[in-house]
């Protein structure tokens, strides 16, 4: 089961976080510290896996983001890799070359995208397809534009 | 605004080009990915909150960032409590713009209430962002549980799939147990039901693993078990994966309940792996059939043994096979995602190789499989074969096979640029160590820990030094091999490293003349480790004598040699030298006379340690006072140590096991203790540290260790010693426990490792009881032990105790207690004992408090508040507001207000949920009426407390202690904060 999944970038600003089993909020922090730490550290063309206390810590760069999960002992790192990729597959095909900014401003689209395919830190749907059945259907459901723009601002 | 657009823009812009450009090289075009480039408007309907958020990251400074936020924040706080009601749009707006603030790093206390509104709207992005909010921002123990609770359900049952989904998520994301608790039922008849979508069946097999996960008690198993195996059968593959792993998680549990699944398991893994990569569509990732599917069915297997149907075995065995043999086919693409799936596949097979280890053919394709990919040019896939690799070796029908690639893992480890994949290699080179093969390996291992990074140091010392001593066939190379390790890494040697050794030494008479030789070349070297003058100090103290035949290392030019490194040791290493020296005047009559010089020198004498300033002393008066014959009996060879498991060993185990915080506190302290007895603040004495008994006094491996002894040499040493006993200074005083006899009055009150002590106490009216039971968990006495109570409120009688408390025995002793006057500090237990050659003292605080003087008082709901509205006066009222740690459970809460000491008033308050209680404290002089009001709040409130009279103090800071048990915490990051108001008022009444 993965215990959580961070996006942050390289000046180690975190991006997403998402966490599968409850922490204290401290021990929260402690982790994001860790993670950004260790993984900014590691050179270039070093290998994808680390170990960090019991679990293994998977991470990937994607352009400016890395992304980051933390895996129980029996977990299988190469596919954690690819959940990782299919992730990005998965934004990049809602936003079109998906990008930082992408996830900065829509950042809830990005957890609702997550959500359709990872459950309680468990892979719920890996077909792309059905994934953006669900959230194109999902988007049908809200307003229309207009409606949306002809709202009071700010 | 429009400077603010135009910022934007800028920013906006640079960010995004620079990105795209990057991303194109990490994406697949032949995935059919949109490349057409995107305008903002139709991506972004509102382009306004995206300025809005565009503001906070292109902001100058953190200070700049920080105080626009805090703008921001008062905003949204205004509208949230402004007159007007918002409609469901703005309210969204606001509750997204929170928790943008929130992901940015800052702290959201407030926007719960909206959020929850937000559930149960009917627009359909309300109701998202308010989920998402919650499963953000809600943690497991808020108040508002129960409010979200209400919405789950309703959109439970609203048989809209996307609610439906959306509320499972939301219990998957927070799982509380109170969710738990309400969905438990739920969840599973949703899952098994006949109608459910797909989708939702996903969604409610992996919210019921979740829940599971936490709350296992909670969830019924029934007959819905047998169904969700039959799932495995289902046409939808996302279906059967999500079950797939809710059912791995159940069969960890109950294995027996879920047999069934592995046939089908199997089934269903033999049509995937022989399936044509086109055949199940989406399902395919990168020409690799369902890879998560297929890990995850071979993951269920590895709950089970081998099935027993052969059959089914046989039709396994295939499966496997085939899993094999596409590793050798060539590849299908040449993406990484290609290759990354297949192996993901292939190692999960072999991981259920490994773990079924009874196929010997499979075995050892599996080892043959992983021994190519051992010099593969993808650093990921060297990382992981070393790490299954290790787990091969541990089989008996592949440890050969493994053996067989010792030259490529040496290689590894001294060619591998990623520190990760050394350390794998390291591992690896441990698993596969025998007999045949130790000398090599040690070897490699001792020169690479050279060049290693200090990372990793540590733990391959202990490998080193473990291997060592499994596979030693002579000693002679154990010795060489732990001295060569303190040269290389003195620093990363533990401890336990060097005990080991001399443990070793000592109990191999073959070896000792050796390591006496070798050691007193080895100090020969102008700079050497702290760690190799221990050893060299302790080895040549008891064996210096097999090599003092040699002119070259006459008695004067080993002391000379020891000598010269004292002064750049540290105060445990001088002790352990004092030692030897003194051991010397036994072995070497003749340099007696150049020792007693050093011992007697100011620098010894007069030193500014206390423990050497002692040793110094003591070890001068012996050698000065005792006869040829007592010496030899005192400075004997230490004898040897009782076969145990490996210090080292059970390091090796605890550092593997964690490197949580706790842990590496725990290490710490242990290492402290070990340094050899020298640091008095110690009050316990560690097992590993008796290892040294020379580090003690003497007196110490006498009693414990060393042949009988005649008795007048005892007395005579007793009379040496007994004046310069080692004075332990006074210790601070225990109050660990205390606070959890507040409201008890029987249990353990503190424990180390030679003592426990145990209480019982009664109390009634102005008087109490209380027995103080003193276990002594040693198989040795305890001397002059004394134990002793002071307070001055309190009028103290108690019985002496017995000076000598027996190995394993336990005394008794009894303090009868008046109460005086009201008193606020509860008085302190000072036991003192000898044990072995040193003091023990420790103070602990004796729970005897105010509050065990109450006498319940029960009276009516109109007599309580007559008189609490008398006690109106500011100086008759304490009140203290404070958070709840734990969810407030009712008879818990009863249970402790009774244990107080104050009658609980059932049905006085018109409020049922608040508690009410009243009691009299009984003292000498006085009798104190008291009522007591606990308020459990859920609207946060300003803390205030008032302190006036004595006894208020008194009482206020006895409350405190109770209710920091139970409810206190410091949690409001979360925002869900439980608030209690607990209210005393008491009067002044003369003694009747």
């Amino acid at each position: 089961m993965m215990r959580f999944l961070l996006l942050f970038s390289r000046q180690g600003k975190l991006r997403l976080q998402k966490w599968f089993l409850p922490l204290p909020e401290r021990e929260k922090k402690k982790i994001i510290r860790d993670m950004v730490a260790m993984v900014l550290a590691r050179k270039p063309r070093t290998c994808n896996f680390l170990h960090w206390r019991d679990l293994k810590i998977v991470y990937k760069r994607y352009a400016s983001l890395y992304f980051c999960c933390g895996l129980e002992e029996q977990d299988n790192e190469l596919l954690a890799l690819e959940v990782l990729h299919r992730y990005v597959e998965l934004l990049d095909k809602y936003f079109g070359n998906v990008c930082e900014l992408d996830i900065i401003f829509n950042f809830e689209k990005a957890y609702f995208i997550l959500d359709e395919f990872l459950m309680g830190g468990e892979i719920q749907e890996t077909s792309k397809l059905s994934i953006s059945k669900s959230i194109e259907a999902s988007d049908m459901l809200q307003e229309t534009m207009e409606e949306y723009m002809s709202k009071p601002a700010f | 605004m429009l400077n603010m657009t135009v910022i934007y823009f800028i920013s906006y812009l640079y960010l995004r080009t620079s990105l795209k450009l990057m991303f194109a090289f990490c994406l697949h075009s032949d995935e059919g990915l949109s490349k057409h480039p995107v305008s903002l408007e139709t991506l972004y309907p509102s382009i306004k909150i995206k300025v809005y958020f565009a503001l906070f990251i292109s902001g100058k400074s953190k200070e700049a960032e920080i105080k626009r936020i805090n703008k921001e924040l008062a905003n949204i706080r205004s509208k949230f409590k402004g007159d007007k009601a918002l409609d469901g749009y703005s309210k969204k707006k606001y509750v997204c713009k929170l928790l943008f603030i929130f992901l940015l790093g800052h702290d959201i206390d407030f926007g719960h209430m909206e959020a929850v509104n937000l559930l149960s709207s009917n627009k359909y992005t309300e109701k998202q962002i308010g989920y998402l909010f919650i499963s953000v921002l809600v943690n497991s123990n808020s108040d508002l549980i129960r409010l979200i609770n209400n919405a789950i359900k309703n959109d439970l049952s609203s048989r809209n799939p996307t609610f439906m989904n959306l509320a499972l998520h939301c219990i998957a994301n927070v799982g509380s147990r109170e969710m738990a608790e309400a969905f438990a039922a739920e969840v599973p008849r949703i899952l098994v039901a006949g109608d459910t979508m797909d989708s939702v069946k996903q969604s409610a097999a992996l919210c019921l693993l979740r829940l599971n996960r936490t709350s296992p008690d909670l969830i019924p198993m029934g007959e819905w078990t047998s169904r969700v195996v039959h799932l495995l059968n289902d046409q939808h593959l996302g279906v059967v994966t999500a079950a797939t792993s809710l059912i791995i998680t159940l069969a960890q549990k109950n294995p027996d309940d879920f047999k069934t699944s592995v046939s089908l398991a199997v089934a269903r893994l033999s049509r995937i792996v022989t399936s044509a990569s086109t055949d199940l569509q989406d399902y395919t990732y990168y020409f690799v059939a369902a890879p998560w599917l297929s890990v995850k069915l071979l993951r269920l297997l590895q709950c089970y043994p081998p099935p027993e149907d052969a059959a089914i075995r046989g039709r396994l065995t295939e499966c496997l096979e085939t899993i094999l043999n596409k590793a050798q086919e060539p590849p299908k693409s040449k993406k990484v995602q290609h290759s990354n799936a297949k192996n993901a596949v292939l190692f999960e097979a072999i991981s259920l190789i490994i773990h079924h280890d009874s196929e010997p053919t499979l075995l050892v394709r599996a080892c043959n499989q992983l021994g190519q990919f051992l010099q593969h040019r993808e650093t990921n896939l060297r990382y992981l074969a070393l790490e299954s690799m290790c787990m091969l070796a541990s089989s008996e029908f592949s440890h050969e096979a493994v053996k067989t690639h010792i030259e490529t893992v040496i290689n590894a480890l001294k060619t591998e640029r990623d520190v990760s994949v050394r350390q794998r290699a390291v591992d690896l080179l441990y698993a596969m160590c025998d007999r045949s093969n130790a000398k090599q390996i040690v070897a490699e291992m001792l020169s690479y820990l050279e060049t290693a990074d200090y990372s990793i140091r540590e733990e391959i010392v202990l490998k080193v030094a473990i291997l060592a001593e499994k596979y030693a066939v002579d000693y002679t190379w154990y010795v060489d091999t732990i001295l060569n390790l303190i040269r290389i890494a003195g620093d990363y040697v533990s401890e336990e490293v060097w005990y080991r050794v001399i443990q070793i030494v000592i109990n191999r008479d073959d070896v000792q003349g050796y390591a006496a030789k070798t050691v007193f070349e080895a100090l020969q070297a102008p700079a050497c480790h702290e760690n190799l003058v221990k050893v060299g100090g302790y080895i040549l103290g008891e064996f210096g004598n097999l090599i003092a035949g040699d002119p070259r290392s006459s008695p004067l030019i080993q002391f000379n040699l020891l000598h010269s490194k004292f002064h750049l040791c540290s105060v445990p290493t001088r002790a352990l030298l004092l030692s030897a020296y003194v051991k010397f005047i036994n072995l070497f009559p003749e340099v007696k006379g150049t020792i007693q010089e050093v011992l007697r020198a100011d620098s010894q004498l007069r030193n500014a340690d206390v423990e050497l300033q002692q040793r110094a002393v003591e070890y001068l008066r012996l050698s000065c006072i005792a006869s040829t014959d007592i010496l030899a009996t005192v400075l004997e060879e230490m004898p040897p140590f009782p076969e145990r498991e490996s210090s080292i060993l059970a390091k090796l185990k605890k550092k593997k096991g964690s490197g949580t915080v706790s842990d590496m506190e725990d290490s710490r302290k242990e290492r402290s203790t070990n340094v050899n007895g020298s640091n008095d603040h110690i009050v316990t004495t560690s097992p590993s540290s008796d290892l040294l008994g020379l580090g003690h006094t003497q007196a110490a491996a006498l009693n414990s260790a060393s042949p009988p002894v005649t008795s007048n040499a005892a007395s005579l040493l007793v009379d040496v010693f007994t004046e310069s006993l080692p004075v332990v200074p006074p210790t601070s005083i225990i109050e660990e426990n205390f606070s959890r006899f507040v409201c008890k009055n029987n249990g353990v009150l503190y424990e180390n490792q030679l003592l426990q002590i145990g209480l019982k106490s009664e109390f009634r009216q102005n008087l109490g009881r209380m027995y103080v039971f003193y276990g002594n968990k040693t198989t040795t006495q305890f001397l002059n032990f004394s134990a002793s109570l002071v307070c001055q409120d309190l009028n103290i009688h108690t019985t002496p105790a017995d000076p000598v408390v027996d190995g394993g025995a336990q005394l008794q002793q009894v303090f009868n207690i008046e109460c005086l006057l009201d008193f606020v500090e509860a008085p302190v237990l000072s036991v003192h004992f000898r044990y072995g050659g040193s003091m023990q003292n420790i103070s602990i605080r004796l729970p005897i408090t105010l509050n065990k003087f109450f006498q319940p008082t029960e009276m009516t709901s109109q007599e309580f508040f007559q008189r609490w509205k008398q006690l109106g006066a500011p100086q008759q009222e304490v009140q203290k507001i404070f958070k709840a740690k734990h969810s407030m459970d009712t008879e818990v809460t009863k249970a402790k207000i009774i244990g107080f000491g104050t009658a609980l008033l059932d049905g006085v308050d018109p409020n049922p949920s608040n508690f009410v209680g009243a009691g009299v404290i009984h003292t000498k002089t006085i009798q104190v009426g008291c009522l007591l009001r606990l308020e459990p709040n859920t609207q946060a409130q300003a803390s205030c407390s008032v302190k006036r009279t004595h006894i208020h103090a008194a009482l206020y800071t006895l409350m405190t202690i109770n209710c920091n048990i139970d409810y206190c915490s410091t949690d409001i990051s979360k925002g869900k904060i439980k608030i209690f108001k607990c209210i005393f008022k008491s009067q002044h009444s003369q003694n009747k």
